[in-house]
């Protein structure tokens, strides 16, 4: 938890965070239209999509395995029995004129996630619960002078809104907290994580009280869509909040938006009612029951999560806590990590991975997936390291050649002409032909200048066109000149 | 007689026997509807008629039967109620609501039908949104009632909501008709009108392509001249339907071949809870009149109690108020309907619901809206749905006794529009119908005698859950011991 | 329970149903004498007694996750009032 200065005194955050994920699946959550992003307008649409008359939704199966596995990931109870509900009500975006939704029965509730401060101080935020709903499609406000345009063809794809308990007490806290949520997510395969598409976006709920005082009113900063805008409308609408009661006034609980360009939070055009959903179980839909049998399946089938993966990473491979920390982050990058270290030294390719690639994709904005090295072709690479083929500095050039080539290690290595010489004979001749032709500093170095070696060392790199072993010089070297 | 009315007064099986055996063909008889609709139009019984769909569908049947790939229904004229989504064809569910409203999709329950050979006539007439007893919440008029009492100045209803297609059927004007069930949609109509309307368990016929009235209790069913009949169009209609959450998963039944059962030795439940104040003595004297004939059947009679059945009306109410409030929130007028213009999004949505939904829509919107707002749902929705568990387990009790439960289908004859003045008034109707809906249960209505004005009344068969055949069997002995056998002064009248 | 004109007018507002004001008290009558009826509902004891949900049907059956509907554009937008080519088009709506 950190603290605002305010004038007369500390004030703290409460923060609770409503994520909504959308479940990655090939059809909607109640229709078999295509849950893909993108289409051409009211593409991905069945009737029901459509609010149809006398159509009706049937639970998607990969929806409800999504909610289970993230219900596992975040250590939560599994109802066996859970409720769709229908929260009613208009908009155009809305064509049932209900919101398919979990209200008092969701698929999954409590759990928690352990998040990773700095300093290596971890942080336990509580989950409320998760349940399954469906998005709304899209309103076009901008593309006709005098209507608002309508395309549904994400109403109805299944969303999980996962709620966070108000543990949550800075904006690096929040940060923190999605960051984890979002690497459970990609790790189970349910949720793409993409939060420029929005498949993942997050509704702030903040208020701020004088230290240890009683809740404070909150606002709701809605649709956040990126972790750097959420810590922005955190730290914007903490200062806004803690100037408005400094100054005496009250904090009216509100939906307000972020505007990104701007970095503040604004009120939304205030509804002229309040909002009555009149939520009562969808009788199209029976209770959802899962057997216990199914949902034990689920978990047995479950992949390894980021947490037990870096613990396994420090204690099984003998990375840094640091390093476990940055190739876990993301399922992509520790796949890829796992890939090229398979049957090798982890360390010397963790240093790979954390160093060069990771370097190269900041640089080239790019994902893991889309690295023209692959995992393969990187674990090649440092066996040729391993076995003196090449140099370290010569696997250098030879990534670079790779990446913006795209070929295998073998092929830049062979193409670059890059061998090195470990040949013990070789070397000694090399040493020896030096040695021939400085005589004068031989007597030098024997006379009690061992710096010199690294003269030695230069000279028969030198030599041999860089391609030697630097370790096998200096060993040979060492064994000549001090017999 | 000609040959014409001939062809009228035979029901399915007759006229599939006819079919079969060549004496006439599909287009003959399909030509004998559509001239009885002429005559038949006066009583409003459809809102769109489809003579020349039904021509096609006619020449199709009689290529199956001439290819000997007939269907159960094959050849047979009928109506679907305007609930039913057709494809391509304007379906209205009685509504300004849905103006010209054409369907991308077939329901399945009509899709069945055709698929199995029937003749689409049209689309009949219903109260709006299938909401009403007495057909008279139609924003294409009023239906009427095919039976009139001698020298009587007002036209009858002929009950609701399936008040069009019973009409229908009782005018000869369809061989059968579909019609949807909420809390007697289909039984009330039917026993007002002197037919067969059943109601089969919930989940038996897909509700998918039906426009929703409430959507735990609507249910898809046959209305027929004859006990036989229901079976057949029921087997036609019934099915486990994927694209139904609710629908049943039980296996299919020949229904017709159940009939073959009988009743001997069935034990046949008489709850006296329906024995309701100021049950008129005629209607009183039909049920004893059914419970005599159920006995000479060979049938055993049980008197049962089902505590709960004065309660099961008013929680139907605000159960299928409250589902219908969320239900028809979907015509706002912007993916179809009629829209009415207004200054914003906000007046469109309120212009085109307050012109397009007739008064008693708009009636049940608001009380079904009031009792989900904030601070009602545990008093009102929440208690309606705990009763409505106490009725299922009353249910569940008896026929832990019983197969099937025998009572009046209405608390009273036929009824002039102006006769019921107020809501609750007509909702009294459906309190004989209401408790088996509320449980889910199978209930059909047979005609079994008449008033004292000489109007039909029906009594209702009640069974277990997917124990269709049981009330089959049991419609049938009352069918066959009533000998119901007169037709209505309409159809008499138009014989030459 | 007894409805008064302002809260049929709310219910209505919720309901997007327009109410003419000279309609307003004689709906206001019908609403509360339906609503008196349907409240001897609570002179039954329900304690302890779930609440019906789902007739029948034990449980929701599940879909395979397999897209076979939709690419059916002119279809989705051919009952429209008022369609903007494959979208359709409501009065402008100011966020």
């Amino acid at each position: 938890m950190s603290t605002i200065e305010g004038r007369d005194g500390e004030w703290e955050m409460v923060i609770g965070l409503e994520t909504h994920a959308q479940v990655a699946s090939k059809a909607k959550l109640f229709s078999a239209a295509s849950a893909e992003f993108g289409g051409a307008p009211n593409d991905h649409v069945a009737f029901l999509d459509a609010g149809m008359p006398g159509m009706l939704p049937v639970i998607n199966q990969r929806c409800v395995e999504a909610a289970v596995l993230s219900g596992f990931g975040m250590n939560s109870t599994i109802n066996l029995k859970s409720i769709f509900d229908r929260k009613n009500y208009f908009y155009p975006d809305l064509p049932l004129g209900y919101q398919i939704s979990q209200f008092s029965d969701p698929i999954v509730s409590g759990g928690w996630l352990d998040i990773e401060l700095e300093g290596g101080v971890t942080k336990r935020i509580g989950v409320t619960r998760l349940h399954l709903e469906q998005d709304a499609g899209k309103s076009i406000h901008d593309q006709d002078p005098y209507r608002t345009l309508v395309d549904l063809n994400r109403a109805g794809v299944g969303l999980m809104e996962i709620v966070s308990e108000p543990d949550i007490g800075s904006a690096e806290e929040a940060a923190a907290y999605v960051t984890k949520l979002r690497a459970i997510l990609r790790y189970l395969g349910v949720c793409d994580g993409n939060m420029e598409e929005g498949s993942l976006r997050c509704d702030v709920n903040l208020s701020m009280r004088r230290l240890g005082d009683e809740l404070g009113t909150r606002c709701e900063i809605k649709n956040v869509n990126s972790i750097r805008f959420i810590r922005e409308a955190i730290e914007f609408e903490a200062r806004r909040q803690v100037e408005v009661l400094e100054d005496g006034g009250a904090i009216v609980q509100e939906t307000r938006l972020f505007d990104p360009d701007r970095g503040e939070t604004r009120s939304m055009r205030s509804k002229e009612e309040s909002h009555d959903y009149r939520y009562f179980p969808d009788p199209d839909l029976p209770p959802l029951v899962l057997e216990k049998s199914y949902v034990d399946e689920l978990r047995a089938g479950m992949p390894e999560l980021p947490d037990a993966k870096k613990t396994r990473f420090v204690t099984e491979l003998g990375l840094t806590p640091y390093d476990a920390d940055v190739l876990t982050a993301d399922r992509d990058n520790a796949l890829y990590f796992e890939a090229a270290a398979d049957g090798r030294d982890s360390k010397a390719v963790a240093n790979w991975v954390t160093g060069e690639v990771f370097g190269r994709l900041n640089k080239d904005d790019v994902s893991i997936n889309a690295a023209p090295v692959p995992a393969g072709e990187l674990g090649a690479l440092v066996d040729m390291i391993k076995s003196g083929q090449i140099s370290g500095r010569q696997a250098k050039e030879a990534f670079e050649a790779m990446w913006a080539e795209g070929k295998p290690a073998q092929t830049v290595v062979d193409e670059l002409g890059l061998s090195q010489i470990s040949d013990d004979s070789a070397i000694e001749a090399l040493v020896d032909q030096v040695m021939q032709a400085n005589m004068d500093k031989v007597e030098e170095y024997r006379g009690g200048k061992p710096k010199l070696i690294g003269f030695f060392v230069g000279q028969v790199m030198k030599a041999s066109k860089g391609q030697a072993n630097p370790a096998s010089v200096n060993a040979m070297l060492k064994t000549k000149l001090d017999g | 007689m000609s040959a014409l009315s001939d062809l009228l007064c035979l029901d399915i099986s007759g006229a599939r026997k006819g079919l079969a055996d060549k004496q006439f063909t599909a287009r003959e008889l399909t030509e004998a509807y559509l001239a009885a609709a002429d005559d038949a139009r006066a009583l409003n019984g459809f809102i769109t008629e489809t003579p020349e769909q039904a021509l096609v569908d006619a020449d199709a049947a009689d290529a199956r039967l001439q290819a000997g790939t007939a269907a159960a229904m094959t050849g047979m004229p009928i109506a679907q109620k305007d609930l039913f989504c057709t494809k391509g064809i304007r379906t209205t569910a009685a509504s300004k609501i849905l103006g010209d409203f054409k369907p991308e999709y077939e329901s399945t329950v009509s899709g069945k039908l055709k698929a199995d050979g029937a003749v689409l006539l049209g689309k009949a007439n219903l109260d709006e949104f299938a909401m009403g007893s007495a057909n008279i919440t139609s924003a294409y008029g009023p239906v009427t009632n095919p039976w009139t009492p001698e020298g009587a100045a007002t036209p009858l209803t002929p009950g609701g909501s399936s008040g069009g297609s019973a009409a229908l059927v009782a005018a000869g004007a369809a061989i059968a008709a579909t019609g949807t069930d909420t809390g007697g949609s289909i039984r009330q109509p039917a026993a007002l009108c002197g037919v067969v309307g059943m109601k089969p368990t919930y989940g038996r016929c897909s509700r998918w392509g039906v426009v929703a009235f409430a959507s735990s209790l609507d249910q898809p069913g046959p209305i027929t001249r004859s006990v036989r009949d229901a079976a057949i169009m029921l087997g036609s209609m019934a099915g486990h339907d994927p694209k139904d959450s609710t629908s049943a998963t039980a296996a299919p039944v020949d229904f017709e071949a159940a009939l073959a059962g009988g009743v001997k030795g069935m034990r046949v439940g008489v709850p006296r809870e329906y024995q309701a104040d100021g049950m008129p003595a005629e209607i009183d004297a039909l049920w004893q009149e059914g419970i005599e004939m159920a006995k000479a059947a060979g049938a055993e009679i049980v008197d049962v109690t089902l505590p709960m059945t004065k309660m099961a009306l008013p929680a139907y109410y605000i159960v299928a108020l409250a589902e219908a409030s969320s239900n028809l929130a979907r015509y706002d007028g912007v993916r179809y309907c009629a829209r009415e213009d207004g200054a914003d999004l906000t007046e469109m949505y309120s212009n085109t619901r307050g012109t397009g939904f007739g008064e008693e829509v708009r009636r049940r919107i608001l009380i079904g809206t009031y009792v989900l707002s904030a601070g009602y749902y545990d008093a009102y929705y929440k208690q309606a749905q705990k009763v409505r568990t106490l009725i299922a387990n009353d249910f569940n009790t008896v026929f832990n006794d019983v197969d099937v439960l025998l009572t009046p289908t209405t608390p009273s004859a036929a009824f002039a529009a102006g006769d019921v003045d107020d809501p609750v008034a007509m909702y009294m109707n459906d309190i004989f119908t209401v408790p088996a809906s509320m449980a889910g249960l199978p209930g059909i209505s047979v005609p079994a005698g008449f008033s004292a004005d000489g109007l039909p009344l029906g009594l209702q068969i009640i069974g277990k859950p997917f124990d269709e055949a049981s009330v089959l069997q049991m419609g049938q002995a009352i069918e066959d011991a009533a000998g119901f056998d007169k037709t209505p002064r309409l159809l008499a009248g138009a014989e030459p | 329970m007894s409805l008064d004109r302002d809260t049929v007018a709310d219910i209505a507002r919720l309901a997007r149903i327009n109410i003419a004001d000279g309609e307003l008290d004689s709906l206001a009558g019908e609403l509360s004498q339906i609503l008196n009826w349907v409240e001897q509902l609570n002179s039954v004891d329900t304690k302890g007694v779930e609440p019906l949900v789902g007739v029948g049907t034990a449980m929701a059956p599940l879909r395979q996750d397999v897209v076979n509907d939709g690419g059916q554009a002119d279809a989705v937008v051919s009952n429209a009032p008022d369609a903007v080519g494959p979208y359709f088009g409501v009065p402008k709506v100011i966020e």
